[in-house]
């Protein structure tokens, strides 16, 4: 009770205790543990955020696998094993390899089920680091989330709290179907609450009420949230009470509960860290406009990056990511709006 | 207490998460009187709404926070003080006080739960206070220690008040045997031996009820006094609806309804409330312990064991208590134990604890102090 954890370490209990109680859970991935073959201590590292070091001591090397530096490698062998029975957790380490092996995620996993006529389930986990404000520049640094919730026969996480991130990774693992997990990095640290020590699983498909409001919706997915929930407190100083909604699973996306709230407070910003184009803000905006049209108030307000890399100047960056400031400005252009 | 006999009101700390509270509603006017028990003004956390009482009886002298404010727990919220003290004197206590507010490391150091062994299971338990004729708080099917939040401190006054999670439930083992009656009660008994409690008074609501009436009929000698809420086991009917949709609920649409059941205010179920009652449900073992409970107890709308005839011949001082709106076990069955006092609460459902908090309060503590 009241034990608080950074997404970090919420992340790695989730990792123990879903090996400790099914062996077939098996996790590989570039320097997961420390580098194979190299001098020196084999757990040296735990990943390049340190997330999963101490389970290769604890769980041997059958099971936790550092591969070669090869993104084809380690999903086509995650996804083949997963076909086969193991229950393996892949880490891609940046979203932004995914282009390598995209074929297998994109035709294969998520294809398998449908394919087979529903007989074949490949509960596999990929996760994947993503987001920008590390400094890693633009092939390091992007939430390209939406290019995998636009596919079928995948799941898709993008937690915001260490208290989900735990039940979440728990439910994936669980879960008979592809599920990709992005976990941003800022976060590990950035991101400490209330969580649990036994194992617990939070269903896909519910999304969090981050905080009640009758004035605008906000709906903001991982780091965003925060940034929301700052904005949020600046705006209820000026009486302006928001709700904040974070969808913790975009694909399924629990579409009630956003039009719900926005029947409420009959307007809504979204906030996505993704790209502007095709990303969770236009898909979210888009489904209010259809099923929620008569509840608006307002126009719909998007909060997102420029259609532009992400810059490598760290000032560059900074002017990048959506700010509390510019949330505030859009939650006041929707509440002021005149008609 | 000052020397004069003014009295602040502060924000109380409802639980670890409560570091503010927003004022609802004043039911005294300023100039009013008050007895001590009476319920002077409504404040509402994030996690649910709830009257404070007045500490000593005397005359409410400021309402200094208004409805609508916020305020951090600690925050003076109004003044009682005898009629005899001059305003000039109120104003100076109200301009002199300072917020004392629990800063983390002091809240940590507050009453934390623990753990005992028992009978080879992990039983989490709290004690609140010191000394006395202890008080045992058994809580009911899905509950656990935080459902006595506004109860438990309260009682401490006097005594020390000891509550525990269930096995099944909250911070305890996930192994409930068969489910039954009789299962919990050799846990709860375990419970009471592990702590070295010689004799004690047990509180118990719901399916606490049934259990501490078990406790009873197996160790009368420990039993100081039985105050049943809102009990199982006096009667054949029970809401199984309630029992089946809170087991099947996962999510927050499908468990709203069912909490708001539980009581007569609909606006006491906040989203948090709802959002607690799930972080508890998703823990490991949690669910399936509840199954095997509910199928070993309930058969539908008809509980199974009906200990009202046993539990009548105990010769030990007992009392029911009961909202009169409750809609999981109806308040009919208060009448079914013999020799026992019977409270009915207006404006009360499942749980009274929570909804009439002052009168429960100050009705256990009256009746376990008159017991000697």
């Amino acid at each position: 009770m009241a034990r608080t954890l950074s997404m970090r370490q919420a992340l790695s209990e989730a990792f123990h205790q879903v090996m400790e109680e099914d062996e077939r859970v098996i996790m590989l991935g570039e320097d997961i543990a420390g580098g194979k073959g190299a001098p020196g201590d084999q757990d040296a590292w735990g990943g390049d955020m340190g997330i999963t070091k101490g389970l290769q001591p604890r769980f041997g090397e059958e099971r936790v696998l550092d591969t070669p530096i090869s993104e084809s490698a380690i999903i086509g062998s995650a996804v083949g094993a997963a076909t086969c029975g193991l229950r393996p957790i892949a880490e891609l380490m940046f979203v932004d390899f995914m282009g390598v092996c995209f074929d297998q995620i994109l035709n294969q996993a998520a294809k398998f089920r449908y394919m087979f006529g529903g007989k074949a389930e490949t509960p596999v986990v990929i996760r994947t680091q993503i987001g920008a404000g590390y400094n890693a520049a633009a092939q390091h640094s992007q939430c390209l989330y939406p290019i995998f919730a636009h596919i079928p026969g995948i799941k898709c996480v993008v937690p915001a709290s260490a208290y989900d991130a735990k039940g979440l990774m728990i439910q994936a693992v669980r879960d008979d179907d592809p599920v990709i997990f992005f976990e941003h990095k800022v976060m590990y640290d950035e991101v400490r609450d209330e969580v649990p020590e036994e194992p617990y699983t939070i269903p896909f498909g519910e999304a969090n009420i981050v905080r009640d409001g009758g004035d605008c919706t906000i709906v903001a997915m991982a780091r965003m949230v925060h940034k929301a929930k700052e904005a949020a407190d600046a705006l209820a100083k000026d009486g302006i009470e928001c709700e904040i909604i974070d969808p913790r699973t975009i694909s399924p996306l629990d579409e009630d509960t956003i039009l719900e709230s926005v029947e409420n407070t009959g307007r809504l910003v979204v906030v996505d860290e993704a790209y502007p184009r095709c990303n969770m803000a236009t898909d979210i905006s888009a489904l209010v406009a259809q099923q929620g049209f008569a509840d608006l108030k307002a126009p719909i307000e998007m909060v997102s990056p420029p259609h532009v890399p992400v810059p490598f100047a760290p000032e560059l960056e900074e002017a990048f990511i959506p700010t509390p400031e510019g949330i505030a400005k859009a939650v006041r252009k929707t509440v002021g709006y005149a008609g | 207490m000052s020397e004069n006999g003014i009295v602040a009101i502060t924000v109380p700390k409802w639980g670890m998460a409560m570091d503010e509270g927003t004022v609802t509603a004043w039911h005294i006017d300023e100039g009013g009187t008050v007895e001590a028990g009476d319920e002077v003004l409504d404040v509402e956390s994030t996690k649910i709404a709830n009257a404070i009482e007045a500490k000593q009886a005397g005359v409410l002298r400021r309402q200094v926070a208004a409805v609508g404010q916020t305020l951090p727990v600690g925050g003076l919220l109004g003044v009682i003080a005898p009629a005899d003290v001059g305003d000039a004197e109120v104003d100076t206590f109200i301009d002199g006080f300072v917020v004392v507010a629990p800063d983390d490391d002091e809240a940590e150091s507050g009453p934390q739960p623990q753990s005992i062994g028992v009978h080879g299971q992990t039983i989490q338990y709290l004690v609140h206070g010191e000394g006395g004729v202890p008080i045992l708080l058994i809580h009911g099917f899905g509950g656990d220690i935080n459902l006595w939040m506004f109860n438990q401190p309260i009682l401490a006054d006097t005594r020390a008040v000891y509550a525990l999670d269930l096995p099944g439930h909250g911070g305890s083992s996930k192994d409930v045997g068969d489910g039954s009656i009789a299962f919990l009660a050799q846990a709860t008994i375990g419970t009471i031996d592990a702590l070295g409690l010689e004799t004690c008074h047990l509180v118990g609501h719901s399916m606490g009820g049934a259990v501490a009436m078990q406790v009873a009929l197996d160790h009368p000698e420990r039993i100081a006094s039985m105050t049943l809420i809102a009990p199982a086991g006096l009667g054949p009917e029970i809401n199984g609806a309630y029992i089946a949709g809170y087991i099947a609920a996962e999510r927050r649409k499908d468990m709203k309804p069912m909490v708001a059941q539980l009581f007569a205010d609909q606006s006491l179920v906040t989203r948090q409330m709802v959002e607690d009652v799930l972080r508890a449900k998703r823990i490991d073992g949690i669910n399936a312990a509840l199954a095997t409970i509910a199928a070993a107890q309930f058969d539908g709308d008809r509980q199974k064991l009906d200990l009202s005839d046993q539990a009548g011949r105990l010769d030990l001082p007992k009392q029911v208590l009961w909202g009169a709106d409750d809609h999981i076990i109806p308040v009919s069955h208060a009448n079914h134990l013999s020799g026992a006092n019977v409270t009915i609460l207006d404006g009360a459902g499942h749980m009274p604890m929570m909804e009439k908090t002052p009168d429960i309060n100050q009705t256990i503590a009256a009746f376990v102090a008159s017991q000697v």
